[in-house]
């Protein structure tokens, strides 16, 4: 009974990581860049669901709809601001500027909200469900962030394949030049995909933080890293990878720390991502493409 | 392409492991802010010079609510010695300097007080910029009062005292009150092994319970860098049949476990230390969630006493937010320093090694009524002597048992 908790707990953890994968793996597969604040933006996105909940005293819907709002625009300035103009530099500045964004959005919600941790008050209704009479309780915040994990991916997949939007991303992906020569507009795609991607963010904090109910200018950045983890384990580039990845890291962590060590699970999680890089550098699903000269 | 893709991996992997590092030092910021509180310099009374006390601790980043609360704190008892006459007819000034919970910048603030004149330090908040000061403390011998330092080394140097429980201290009396009071028999522990206070509580504690009938059932320890999630930690408490969890730790992951407890149906007695003092205070926290938690502390806002009625009433007033216990250790320091002082008859020529010499006497020989404990007396290792209150929050306050 104990290894069911921990599976779906780590199902439920790993469906935050995967949905948060989603936006490095969307960035990287078609910007081919690593967006290192995207775990800060699920920060933002929290304390907006925070700030519209708790203080102003809307509903759960309001505060979820708001925080993806203002999340989508966040990401599009920061694209805008921070990645366009180094869109022909080298990857290194890219990196550089990614970490320079992420302490940025740190510290500013430090100054506007300080350093105490606010309680996050559940953005979730569904009452918990009582299996094999009561010994297996699997609280609703775990239903609801599986089904919505579901959800996006289905609805992801379906809008790349099957919108000119999201043909783009293809195109821009496989071929910027060639997109741009085919009259795509390759820089409001990115936009897109930042858009997108910050979306999910803010989604993804706010279900982070009504299973664990803590907020604080940090809460973003350890996810954040854990799901770029994740993005490389099931093949950055990939969403169906970015899937995968997130809903195994989130189960190998859990189950490591239930038991391996609880205080090893980090280690463990993070040695993931070496063995990965060693053994097979493009992720579970990723292929190795042979760039034409 | 190729080789740039390679080297981008490669580099994303350097910097991830590079950004999982930084992560660990959250608190810190590129910028030293030396942030003075406010330096209380009444009309020097016979104009004989003042004695100079130095504060040093977070006051901002993430362990910013106990360097603030025991600045605060110190704040309010020298003004209120300054009012009524200074210590012995002289007046105190005070001057207090962030260190943010990072140890070169506790030093740094600590050598800064040093070029001010500091005489005595009442130091540092929390354990490990204490326990770096300490050490330049002693060589300078200058004179040590750590208001919150529970870590052991916090009081190793002759020159260094502390107001509140070390952490041995506290895990053994926890051990003897639930063995005594027969809470339980099967006792499950949630603690942080990154953190040298939970530590050194758990540790005690764990000893301790052997003595007196007690079976640990369940031990699970989380990190700092993993301190949300404790569903694996509850579920073994759970399926070890505890009757009562022991949690050593400090609020805010407190106020997760009671939240992530609930959502899984599991309701022990909790149990734990004086961190959790703050509990109540976590902004927007279901107060239902913490019914019947049980702490140990030194120093209750809600206790019906007359001194610690005023310090509550006048704190509230002057910075508009109920104290937590670091306030009052801070406050508790500032008069064992003065009762200390008047016993060894300091004068405010005297240059600060000699102080605290004096000072090293006179605290063994001094017995102080304050928040945090009645008759408070200290041994010469630094220690206090004085008995630890048991709580139980009851509709959202803390009622004596």
């Amino acid at each position: 009974m104990s290894f069911i908790s921990y599976f779906i707990n780590g199902l439920s953890l790993g469906s935050v990581y995967a949905i948060i994968a989603l936006g490095y793996t969307m960035v990287y597969g078609i910007a081919k860049m690593l967006n290192f604040a995207h775990g800060d933006v699920i920060m933002i996105g929290g304390y907006v669901v925070f700030t519209v909940v708790s203080t102003m005293g809307l509903g759960p819907v309001a505060g979820i709809l708001l925080a993806v709002i203002l999340c989508t625009v966040l990401g599009v300035v920061i694209e805008g601001v921070a990645y366009r103009p180094l869109r022909m530099a080298s990857p290194l500045a890219v990196l550089i500027t990614a970490i320079g964004v992420s302490y940025l959005l740190q510290n500013i919600a430090l100054l506007v909200f300080g350093s105490n941790p606010k309680s996050f008050t559940s953005v979730v209704t569904i009452p918990a469900l009582k299996l094999s009479q009561g010994k297996l309780t699997i609280s609703g915040e775990t239903i609801v962030t599986i089904v919505s994990c579901v959800i996006i991916m289905i609805g992801l997949t379906m809008f790349i394949k099957k919108t000119r939007a999201g043909q783009a991303m293809l195109a821009v992906s496989e071929d910027k030049g060639a997109a741009q020569l085919m009259g795509i507009n390759v820089d409001g795609t990115i936009a897109l995909t930042f858009a997108i991607g910050s979306a999910l963010a803010a989604v993804a904090g706010a279900l982070l933080c009504s299973a664990y109910p803590t907020l604080t200018p940090y809460t973003g950045s350890m996810p954040g890293i854990k799901a770029f983890v994740a993005a490389v384990f099931g093949g950055i580039g990939s969403i169906p990878g970015a899937l995968i990845g997130g809903l195994l890291l989130g189960v190998i962590e859990n189950l490591s720390k239930a038991y391996i060590s609880s205080q090893l699970s980090d280690a463990i999680v993070f040695a993931v991502l070496i063995v990965v890089l060693l053994v097979k550098p493009t992720g579970i699903l990723g292929k190795k493409i042979n760039e034409k000269v | 392409m190729k080789k740039s893709m390679k080297k981008l991996l490669s580099l994303t992997m350097a910097v991830a492991l590079a950004a999982s590092l930084t992560a660990c030092g959250s608190g810190k910021t590129s910028e030293t802010t030396a942030a003075s509180g406010e330096s209380t310099e009444a009309a020097k009374a016979s104009g004989e010079g003042s004695f100079k006390i130095g504060g040093i601790g977070p006051i901002t980043g993430s362990t910013a609510i106990y360097g603030q609360a025991v600045m605060r704190g110190a704040e309010l008892a020298i003004d209120e010695i300054n009012a009524s006459g200074g210590i012995g007819g002289t007046q105190i000034e005070y001057n207090f300097q962030d260190d943010e919970n990072d140890t070169e910048k506790a030093v740094n603030a600590y050598n800064t007080l040093k070029d001010w004149g500091m005489q005595m330090l009442v130091g540092t908040v929390t354990s490990a910029p204490c326990i770096a000061v300490g050490a330049e403390s002693s060589n300078d011998n200058i004179f040590q009062l750590t208001p919150s330092g529970s870590a052991v080394d916090c009081a190793k140097f002759e020159n260094q005292f502390r107001v509140c429980f070390s952490d041995p201290n506290q895990g053994a009396a926890s051990a003897q009150y639930i063995g005594e009071n027969k809470l339980a028999t099967k006792v499950a522990i949630i603690y942080d092994s990154s953190d040298v206070y939970s530590s050194g509580i758990h540790d005690k504690f764990f000893s301790e319970a052997a003595n007196q009938g007690i079976e640990i059932v369940s031990d699970e320890a989380f990190t700092a860098d993993n301190n949300t999630n404790f569903s694996v930690q509850l579920q073994k408490a759970q399926d070890s049949g505890a009757e009562l969890v022991f949690l050593p730790i400090y609020y805010s992951q407190a106020a997760l476990i009671l939240a992530q407890a609930k959502q899984m149906g599991y309701e022990p007695q909790f149990f734990g230390c004086d961190g959790l003092d703050g509990l109540l205070t976590v902004e927007n926290f279901d107060t239902a969630l913490a019914e019947n938690v049980m702490l140990l502390t030194p120093f209750a806002a809600d206790a019906k006493d007359e001194l610690t009625q005023k310090f509550v009433t006048t704190f509230k007033e002057r910075y508009g937010e109920t104290p937590n216990q670091f306030a009052a250790d801070g406050y508790d320091a500032v008069y064992a320093i003065k009762a200390a002082a008047e016993k060894a008859g300091l004068t405010a020529d005297m240059d600060a090694s000699a102080i605290c010499d004096a000072l090293k006497t006179a605290m063994t020989e001094i017995s102080v009524n304050g928040l945090t404990g009645e008759n408070m007396k200290w041994s010469e290792n630094g220690e206090p002597d004085k008995a630890p209150k048991a709580v139980k929050i009851v509709n959202g306050v803390y009622t004596a048992m």
